[in-house]
């Protein structure tokens, strides 16, 4: 069984800083690492290969640095790393990432054969859309399976699978046919700790890394920029509320700030106090 | 939609930076919503979606339409009149038995037959499990710019639809376009707008779609569905009071303190993504951009600095009591009323005075 899991290396968010005087994205020295919604997949996948054996390999595509989380997949266990990386697909969006992930997906599927199951975590964490999971499924015609808690069942010789699926109100459990594309729910596992004999070798193991024109893109203008239908006209940082703060004076003891505290929001929301007058006294 | 926008203006190289849409574009006209029902029930999302879609629609002169897909006749029916009471114009219905439950080969073949054939300029859809799910596949399908869990939509000077998102993990805002396609697609979390009111007996047009699926067409089955129930799922979302703590806590034993401070009040509990990704709680009672949008009458936010993220999910409360010790903190910026303290100390002290309060006027009572 070969199983893909498609991740993207991204900043640090709790290390990000913003420019106090031109509210641009201080990038310098921001650690980057793997998607953290993207561990869930790969735990899922090393899990499914363990129990049933085949081939893990992930994909991300990102500049050459991006390399690093690569390694550090196979330090956990997965078994062949894909570096897509171009200058072309420099400010991509969603629509243009799926393109050019999906048409590598093809790409591994000839040259290391067809995956069965392709993962995503459920969204990143600096775009936070879960856009291009199910953009891929779509470009390249698989099941899709969002939000998955739990596999239940899998039975690659029926070319089958049952899952556990997050949906709005209740947990749905779908059945449907492989090949699929699977978006992974957060803290349904946890990723492993690589073993030393994986971390060896990822040391030494070579990273495929394919370009545009490696990965069989032709057409250059579904990529980047030039392939992007959303635009971004600008960024800026949220503006000042025009009321300001109103600081409840800190009392002596804590007891006397609350007090101060409760009248100040009675004071504010007077409707409050007899609602919730009614709520305790129901109790 | 963008994965990580730039921070500078986007280049001119940009696909969508020219200014005159495409000849065959220019058809598409209106302002539609994806409506969400399951199980006979409305997602509230869906309403607020038309309240704003209402202002959008008429702003720019157009009509604004529902898209209401389901299994059967009742059910849609009892959606399609919701709509209209909420100010939808008309109502396009998709009722079929393969629609009976969501699942996202039929929904996304009904609402991309639906866009290409009646050609909307806008489509909103909710940022719920179910909206994100179709609305990646039905724009990818389309080949058309998504923008995730918008927390603005407006309509700029030249007539198209800029739709702000907090990104950069949410540090800064960025507004973002769809120019040269259509149509323009955008998804709202539940509860960033307000719930618009509703006009009783507002009726409008129904313009029924055929799906043209078999249930062997679709190769998804739903073999079971197991409802939350209601006393295990968090009502954050639409509770009138919400009480939640940071990192400022400091352990997850404190946290105690914060579900002390909810109970006294009746109120939901939550708290920051960081005390998720320590497992203090659950993810279902994270407030944030990627957690819960909230829009209580009170909302105590306890050691949470107030980053851009958090801000905007909890931006619409009524009041917003802040307790942190840095007088610098963040979320000073956007409380009502603040308190430079050690959470750790007054959430207690609080709980103590609530109490005291409503027994004593309780016994007066």
């Amino acid at each position: 069984m070969h199983i893909v899991v498609c991740m993207k290396q991204v900043p640090d968010s709790a290390q990000i800083r913003v420019h106090p005087v031109t509210n641009t994205i201080m990038r310098q020295g921001v650690p980057t690492i793997i998607n953290p919604y993207d561990l869930f997949a790969l735990e899922e996948a090393l899990r499914l290969r363990d129990q049933i054996g085949g081939e893990v390999t992930v994909l991300t595509m990102g500049p050459p640095m991006a390399e690093d989380s690569l390694r550090k997949a196979l330090t956990f266990g997965a078994d062949r790393a894909v570096l897509l990386t171009d200058r072309s697909f420099a400010g991509s969006d969603t629509l243009a990432t799926s393109y050019a992930l999906s048409v590598a997906l093809a790409k591994i599927s000839q040259e290391f054969g067809a995956p069965e199951i392709i993962f995503t975590g459920k969204q990143t964490i600096d775009g936070d859309t879960a856009q291009v999971g199910p953009g891929i499924a779509k470009r390249l015609g698989l099941n899709q399976l969002t939000y998955v808690a739990k596999i239940a069942e899998l039975d690659p010789a029926a070319g089958s699978i049952t899952v556990e699926r997050r949906a709005e109100g209740g947990i749905q459990l779908l059945s449907t046919r492989l090949p699929v594309l699977i978006t992974m729910l957060e803290g349904v596992n946890e990723i492993r700790r690589g073993s030393l004999a994986s971390a060896y070798r990822a040391a030494g193991e070579a990273i495929v890394t394919w370009s545009a024109a490696d990965a069989g893109i032709t057409d250059l203008s579904k990529c980047g920029l030039r392939g992007s239908p959303t635009i971004v006209k600008k960024v800026f940082a949220p503006s000042q509320r025009a009321e300001k703060v109103q600081m409840v004076p800190v009392e002596q003891s804590p007891a006397a700030t609350a007090q101060a505290a409760m009248n100040a929001i009675f004071a504010r929301q007077p409707a409050l106090e007899g609602e919730l007058m009614r709520y305790s006294a129901g109790c | 939609m963008t994965e990580a926008p730039k921070p500078t203006p986007a280049a001119n190289s940009r696909a969508g930076t020219k200014k005159e849409l495409p000849e065959h574009f220019k058809a598409y006209k209106h302002v539609w919503v994806a409506v969400e029902c399951e199980y006979g029930v409305v997602h509230p999302v869906s309403f607020e979606l038309l309240g704003e879609g209402r202002k959008l629609a008429d702003k720019r002169g157009a009509e604004l339409a529902g898209v209401v897909m389901g299994g059967d006749e009742a059910a849609v029916s009892a959606a399609a009149a919701a709509c209209f009471e909420y100010g939808a114009d008309l109502v396009y219905t998709v009722t079929d038995p393969v629609l009976t439950h969501y699942r996202n080969e039929a929904y996304t073949k009904g609402l991309t037959d639906l866009v290409n054939t009646y050609q909307p300029e806008i489509l909103l859809l909710g940022a719920t499990t179910l909206g994100r799910d179709l609305a990646g596949s039905v724009a990818t399908t389309l080949r058309t710019g998504l923008t995730a869990d918008c927390t603005e939509l407006a309509i700029d000077d030249e007539g198209s639809l800029a739709a702000t998102r907090p990104t950069f993990g949410g540090s800064l805002l960025c507004t973002i376009m769809t120019l040269n396609y259509r149509p323009q697609m955008a998804t709202v979390r539940p509860r960033v707008l307000s719930m618009p009111m509703r006009e009783v007996g507002r009726t409008g047009r129904i313009v029924p779609h055929a799906l043209g699926l078999a249930e062997d067409d679709v190769v998804t089955k739903i073999l079971k569905f197991v409802a939350d129930r209601d006393s295990d799922k968090p009502q954050l979302a639409y509770a009138d009071i919400v009480v939640a703590g940071g990192l400022g806590l400091r352990s997850a034993e404190n946290f105690q303190l914060v579900k002390a401070l909810a109970e006294v009040l009746g109120a939901e509990y939550g708290g920051s993504r960081p005390l998720v990704q320590k497992g203090w709680i659950t993810a279902d009672r994270q407030i944030g951009q990627t957690g819960k949008t909230i829009r209580p009458k009170l909302y105590i936010a306890a050691g949470i600095s107030g980053a851009i993220q958090h801000r905007v999910g909890v931006e619409g409360s009524d009041l917003i009591v802040a307790i942190n010790t840095d007088p610098k903190a963040q979320i000073f910026e956007f409380a009502h009323l603040g308190i430079v303290a050690d959470a750790i100390e007054l959430l207690p002290a609080l709980t103590e005075a609530f109490s005291k309060h409503l027994s004593v006027n309780r016994l007066a009572g």
